[in-house]
């Protein structure tokens, strides 16, 4: 029985890391870039949903919406300011170097205006949880809620990918920048645009995270990000449904080897069995071998 | 494609330094601040603690020091008043001995290395006694320095092994390790649970202490710990495992060696999985009801080890509160407490060895030395407190219990 719920757990974890990395895996997958500052975007979202719903009383319904403008708009912002200048740079660490800078930024700018102590978020997911197997089985509100979300947003993403005209530009962007630029395809706005997605996906994971785990400091997103990241990597990184089942296998592999190993340890697990993975599929589960043309 | 490796291979490699950077976030707060003494060298060698009373020919000069500004300035602040509300009441009431006493608070920021040119300054001064500090940290770095003066020093709130570590040092509250011996006896003796699960941070030096003691003492105790389960601080937003480990081995009560922002956090998911087993914390755990839009619903029958709760019925708190109160207009915490029952030891001791303020530094040092293992404290944070000669105060610890989103005295 505990094996089922030890499941359930990881699932819901999963699920919150595979809403995160859907953000990292499409910047990844269009843009190029490792977005480091993604996991503080999701903490500005759920401060957002916080001041908004908390301290100023207001219904979810206004609350969410807002957060995904605030996260958008920053997103469209810092690509904007720190990203674009620097994506002709020759090396392309430099945007991966001014990406961790962000991070920082947005967190001691969070330090500044909230203050380092804990809050406690208010969920916003006001569904009851789903028991079975007479209470034993607790699945709550906020994983299925998280769940559904994720499987919702993955599907509309590849749809918008594959069907939009503003999705096509993306991949032919994401295929040959200078080629898609030659056809009349506004780079820089597409890439814009992109920034502008994976932001807004960032606020709806934010709230769902502390919706699922309520404790919000400026450092919230730090780690969930870099476990996202992980995740994205190990699905495929730039694979859309591969940043879903990382994700998921990620917070089931954390769950099961912190039940079953040891809890000290669970970290050191992820990461060699992500180191396996690699070894084996150097692109991920799901990643694309992509043969660079001389 | 060779590119394309590379690239995750140095981002896998970036997301490993952030993850080991993310390690240094861990909160700091009455636990151990890490010593970092390298500045205690400066201190001029030479000029001798034989330093005679200088202006208080009839009073003893204790000197003290706590961060005033900072981040930790609310402890060092707490102290300051009550030290100097004891300071006050025994003076009024004709001194010790005779003598009368004198404080001085140096600001220090709860820094080790501006805690010890504190001390330099409260030397200069004339302090014959060192009340401090209130830090760990800076407390560690003191100690060095009273200790190659062979200066009396008492501390209120150090609670770290260190802050004792010479047999001239004293410490008013518990150790980091003997709150968890005390807890471990406090939930064997009152019969709180037959079965007790732990969730500690492995990360953090306080919580591993208390845990490591606790285990020890359970040995001894007639319950039994089903279940120790740890987490790190770069894991410490999903505690769903921990707590259904906890309940499958059907522990009746967990024991939190924690902090209060990972409690607020376990107190929420085992709410909401439906466990509800009772909830036994440390010093950590105060402040839980202070966490901004937390649901104080669910710390309702939280037990935690605190020595002071400034709502016993007791006389002594009473007054003690009252006072405070209006003298600075705030409640009085834990380290005020301290601080006011450090003075009253400080009185104790004098009384019991019969220094005098003309005899040499190094001479009341070992007056008091010698009288601290011998007075018994009536006080704030514990009736009937003796010392060890290894500077470890012996006292009932305190338990409270949280009814009506407040602290109640069990």
């Amino acid at each position: 029985m505990s094996f089922i719920t030890y499941l359930i757990n990881g699932i819901s974890l999963g699920s919150v890391y595979a809403l995160i990395a859907l953000g990292y895996t499409m910047v990844y997958g269009i843009a190029k870039m490792l977005n480091f500052a993604h996991g503080d975007v999701i903490m500005v979202g759920a401060f957002t949903t916080y001041t908004i719903c908390s301290t100023m009383g207001m219904s979810p319904f206004i609350g969410v919406p807002a957060a995904v403008i605030v996260c958008t708009l920053l997103g469209m912002v810092i690509e904007k300011i720190a990203y674009k200048p620097l994506r002709r740079a020759s090396s392309p660490l430099a945007v991966l170097i001014t990406a961790i800078g962000v991070s920082y930024l947005l967190q001691n700018l969070a330090l500044l205006i909230f203050g380092a102590d804990t809050k406690s978020f208010t969920s916003v997911v006001s569904l009851e949880p789903v028991l079975l197997a007479g209470g034993q089985i607790n699945i709550t509100g906020e994983t299925i809620v998280t769940i559904i979300s994720c499987i919702v947003i993955m599907a509309g993403l590849v749809l918008f990918i594959n069907k939009t005209k503003a999705g096509q530009a993306m991949l032919a962007v994401s295929e040959d920048k200078g080629a898609a630029q030659l056809m009349g395809i506004n780079v820089n706005g597409t890439i814009a645009l992109t920034f502008a997605i994976g932001s807004a996906l960032a606020a709806i994971a934010g709230v769902l995270l502390c919706s699922a785990y309520p404790s919000l400091t400026p450092y919230t997103g730090s780690m969930p990000g870099i476990k996202a990241f992980v995740a994205a990597v190990f699905g495929g990184i730039g694979s859309i449904p591969g940043a879903f089942i990382g994700g998921i296998l990620l917070g089931i592999i954390e769950i099961f080897s912190r039940a079953y190993i040891s809890s000290q340890v669970s970290d050191a697990i992820v990461f060699a069995v992500l180191i396996l993975v690699l070894l084996v599929k150097p692109t991920g589960l799901l990643g694309k071998n992509i043969q660079e043309k001389v | 494609m060779k590119r394309f490796n590379r690239l995750v291979s140095a981002a896998v490699v970036s997301a490993m330094v952030l993850a080991m950077a993310g390690c240094g976030n861990t909160g700091a707060g009455s636990g151990s601040q890490s010593a970092d003494s390298s500045g205690a060298e400066n201190a001029q060698e030479g000029t001798s603690a034989q330093a005679s009373s200088g202006s208080g020919a009839g009073s003893f000069m204790i000197g003290s020091m706590g961060p005033l500004t900072g981040d930790n300035a609310v402890y060092g602040i707490a102290v300051q008043n009550a030290a100097q509300l004891a300071v006050d009441e025994i003076n009024a009431a004709g001194g010790v001995n005779g003598y009368t006493l004198e404080l001085n608070f140096q600001d220090d920021e709860a820094d080790p290395e501006k805690a010890v040119n504190a001390y330099n300054v409260l030397k200069d001064w004339g302090a014959q006694i060192i009340m401090g500090a209130v830090t760990s940290g800076a407390c560690i770095a003191v100690t060095e320095k009273t200790m190659e003066d062979n200066m009396f020093q008492l501390t209120p709130s150090g609670s770290a092994v260190e802050c004792a570590q010479y047999d001239n040092c004293f410490r008013v509250c518990f150790s980091d390790p003997n709150q968890g011996a005390a807890s471990a006896r406090y939930i064997g003796e009152n019969a709180l649970a037959s079965k007790v699960a732990i969730i500690y941070d492995s990360s953090n030096v306080y919580s591993t202490g208390i845990y490591e003691s606790f285990v020890q003492e359970a040995a001894n105790q007639n319950f039994e710990i089903v279940a120790a389960e740890a987490f790190t601080s770069d894991n410490k937003t999903d505690f769903s495992v921990q707590l259904q480990k906890a309940r499958d081995a059907e522990a009746d009560l967990v024991f939190l060696p924690i902090y209060y922002q990972e409690s607020s956090l376990i107190l929420t998911q085992a709410n909401s999985m439906g466990y509800a087993p009772s909830f036994f914390s440390c010093d950590g755990m105060d402040g839980i009801l202070s966490v901004q839009n937390f649901d104080q619903s669910l710390a309702e029958g939280v037990m935690l080890l605190t020595p002071f709760a400034a709502d016993a019925e007791d006389e002594l708190t009473q007054s003690f509160v009252t006072s405070y109160q209006e003298n600075f207009g705030d409640i009085p915490n834990q380290f005020a407490a301290d601080a006011y029952d450090a003075i009253y030891a400080i009185k104790a001791a004098i009384e019991q060895s019969g220094v005098t303020p003309d005899m040499s530094v190094s001479d009341i040092c070992e007056g008091l030395k010698g009288a601290m293992t011998q007075i018994t404290i009536d006080g704030l944070t514990g009736t009937g407190m003796t010392w060890t000669a290894d500077g470890e105060p012996n006292k009932e610890p305190k338990a409270v219990k949280i009814v009506n989103g407040v602290y109640t005295a069990m």
